[in-house]
């Protein structure tokens, strides 16, 4: 049992070895950033990660409420779409009144916006946590939601208040026209949220943030007032949920209801969490998946939401942590070095997965088809089914049967190659 | 001189329940004051009382001569008085290192900041690598507070009370459940960890009660029935009637 010893040599400063890849590892994010639009340059894909440049900040302002300070909101949305709002009527003034402030500056305008509105309300918001403040996030998100359709000045109504982000002042000779320089835009607010979003991680605030998540009480008698700390985790999360809907009102030129809803006050706390809430680089992992999965899934079948319920349910029971809990999971493996133990086991495992997971799909897109009387083939990998023949139910049966037992003795192997890798990781001191 | 610790004819009920009923007690500067008592005495009330954590039905707490009751835990805690508790109360997710750091940060005038660097304090982080030092938890320092052994925790939790470098420190039970060899070390611990402070101690350990404290006071069903000095303290009839004579068998 000497894992400790092992891995407390060093935490107060960090090795030169630590921070070269912690700099590392921001670098390689920012390059990407860069590079992506590059090699993926067609209309689609750009719109694609300007929507995921977005989630990502709008799911990382989300955790600084979940993971970081243990406040489960349900009515996150609130501050992003307010913030887009704020951007668009922004936008709109610069415009008439001829203000010398550029398209990239609107992003700040957005959080503003966001914490104005998380200023004034969280401080009720916040005095408890748990299911009360739950509770009254998901009563205050109900409120703006159904003001938004009574008070048109502000809000638009129906039709929302559009913006043309084109007519404002232009910067370095970028007109904000093409997809591709609102793209770089979203990707420099991207760095620069995410950059301050970890900042405030490692500050007092931070880290006695976690403190009041473990144990509010105890909070209490180390000087700090666990009201206060949420407030002002609240402010910032509403901070940057504006900033992401600002962003948003920037890449669709428009605030409307929809903004706010509870629909994307869900879809933020199932990308966050999806993700995994106790590394900060969960989200951003959420954000992508969900994201992708959202444009990707409604483009191929007219259920999707039902398949992102299967996810968030999978991903709830099987992986608590998240896809950032799988993965981290494995670093004590990774440097005992005993990882080729189980890699092997999961690639076994995943063949009879995968024809468990083709079984599933064909049986509810056989189902959803014929029920709102479609007849179009079903594709996977290339092959067609027609939906509910006798062909597809018999292979729809087959896969999930065959499927199904292959699967449980393939995760039982991967279990076992767990524990023998484990066990070594242990033996080197990787693993408490 | 004023009394660091004095309670005025505290009374608590809980319902129609009356758990403290009169009490009344003072604690000088720097001393070492053990309060004894049967189960369910009102011993672990009277640190909430004392501590903030609920408030006094009537009666007044001072501390240092100002009147407390009534402030919340962390408006007493930044008046220089810290507590231990019980049972375990840490932050189990966190680092032992974590643990104590943030037990550090108020007291070091942090308070919420969110523009410094939490990695770059050098003040916090002698303060939090002196405190591990004493309650022989370096080597511990990255294992979360949960993984601890029982006794372990029992030291970070003294670790975390005395972190902040408050003046009055009161230790709820700090040895109970430890072996003899463990009582040992954490005795000498809070002995020196607590040198030139007020401290306040709850215990059934008799042998660490006699040994730790200047002045003893005993509980029993809410009332102080005797204080006095150890020696007192064993003479006293009443407390052979009621606690010593039950516990010595
Ligand atoms: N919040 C509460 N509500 C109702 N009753 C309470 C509450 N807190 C404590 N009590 C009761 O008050 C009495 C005294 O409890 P307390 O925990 O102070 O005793 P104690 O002297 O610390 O005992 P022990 O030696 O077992 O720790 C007990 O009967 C307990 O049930
Ligand atoms: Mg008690």
């Amino acid at each position: 049992m000497n894992a400790t010893t092992t891995s407390a040599s060093n935490i107060s400063g960090k090795s030169a070895g630590d921070s070269l890849r912690f700099y590392g590892v921001w670098l390689v994010g920012i390059a990407t950033l860069i590079l992506l639009p590059m090699i993926f340059s067609s209309g689609g894909s750009l719109t694609s990660f300007s929507l995921i440049g977005i989630a990502i900040v709008f799911a990382l302002s989300y955790n600084i409420l979940l993971g970081q300070t243990g406040l489960l909101s349900f009515g996150h949305a609130v501050h992003y779409g307010l913030g887009g709002f704020a951007a668009c009527h922004v936008m709109n003034a610069v415009v008439s009144h001829g203000w010398p402030v550029p398209l990239p500056f609107i992003p700040l305008f957005g959080g503003l916006g966001g914490l104005a509105f998380a200023m004034i309300i969280g401080w009720v918001m916040t005095k408890r946590a748990g299911t009360v403040f739950s509770m009254i996030s998901l009563g205050i998100a109900e409120l703006v939601a159904s003001s938004s359709l009574i008070l048109r000045s502000v809000f638009g109504g129906e039709s929302g208040i559009s913006t043309d982000r084109t007519a404002l002042p232009k910067m370095f000779g970028w007109t904000f026209g093409p997809q591709i320089q609102v793209y770089y835009l979203i990707a420099f607010w991207l760095v620069i949220s995410a950059i301050a979003m970890y900042a405030l991680t490692r500050t007092p605030l931070g880290r006695i943030s976690n403190a009041v998540r473990d144990n509010p009480e105890r909070v209490q008698f180390i000087g700090y007032d666990p009201h206060v700390v949420r407030y002002i985790a609240f402010c910032f999360a509403g901070f940057f949920a504006g900033v992401a809907g600002g962003l948003a009102a920037i890449n669709f030129e428009i605030a409307n209801a929809a903004y706010l809803g509870a629909i994307q006050s869900g879809l933020v706390l199932f990308s966050t969490f999806i993700g995994g809430v106790a590394f900060f680089f969960g989200p951003i992992l959420g954000a992508i998946l969900v994201t992708y999965l959202q444009l990707g899934l409604t483009s191929v079948t007219g259920v999707w939401q039902l398949y992102f319920g299967i996810i968030f349910i999978g991903i709830v029971m099987l992986s608590p942590g998240g896809i950032a809990g799988l993965i981290m999971m494995h670093r004590p493996l990774a440097r005992a070095g005993t990882l080729q133990t189980v890699i092997p086991s999961y690639v076994v495992a995943a063949v009879p997965t995968l024809a468990l997971a083709c079984g599933v799909i064909l049986t509810i897109e056989s189902i959803a088809r014929t029920h709102s009387g479609q007849s179009s083939p079903i594709n996977l990998f290339g092959v067609a089914f027609t939906p509910a023949s006798p062909m597809t139910w018999a292979s729809a049966a087959i896969l999930i049967v065959v499927g199904f037992f292959v699967a449980r003795l393939s995760w039982r192997r991967v279990a076992d190659a767990w524990d023998r890798a484990a066990t070594i990781a242990r033996d080197r001191g990787y693993l408490a | 001189m004023t009394a660091a610790i004095e309670l005025n004819a505290v009374e608590k009920r809980f319902g129609n329940v009356g758990i403290i009923r009169d009490l009344n007690l003072s604690v000088a500067q720097g001393e070492r004051h053990a309060i004894i008592g049967p189960n369910g005495a009102g011993k672990s009330t009277t640190f909430n009382l004392i501590s903030g954590h609920i408030r006094p039905s009537s009666g007044e707490v001072r501390l240092n001569g100002d009147v407390i009751s009534g402030l919340g835990p962390f408006e007493i805690n930044r008046r220089g008085l810290s507590r231990s508790f019980q049972v375990t109360n840490v932050f189990s997710r966190m680092s032992v290192w974590e643990n104590v750091r943030c037990a550090v940060l108020w007291a070091t005038g942090h308070r919420y900041a969110f523009w410094k660097n939490v990695d770059s304090l050098p003040e916090v982080r002698e303060r939090t690598s002196q405190i591990l030092d004493d309650i022989h938890l370096t080597h511990r320092r990255d294992v979360p507070a949960g993984l601890l052994t029982y006794a372990e925790q029992r030291e970070l939790e003294i670790g975390i009370t005395i972190a902040g470098g408050a003046n009055v420190v009161l230790l709820d039970e700090p040895t109970a459940g430890m072996s003899h060899a463990e009582t040992d070390r954490a005795v000498a611990l809070i002995r020196r960890l607590t040198e030139g402070k007020t401290l306040v101690i709850v215990e059934h350990d008799m042998s660490v009660v006699f040994g730790l404290a200047d002045r003893i006071s005993v509980l029993v069903y809410g009332h102080i029935i005797a204080s006095g000095t150890p020696e007192e303290i064993r003479r006293d009839p009443k407390v052979k009637e009621a606690y010593l004579g039950e516990e010595a068998h």
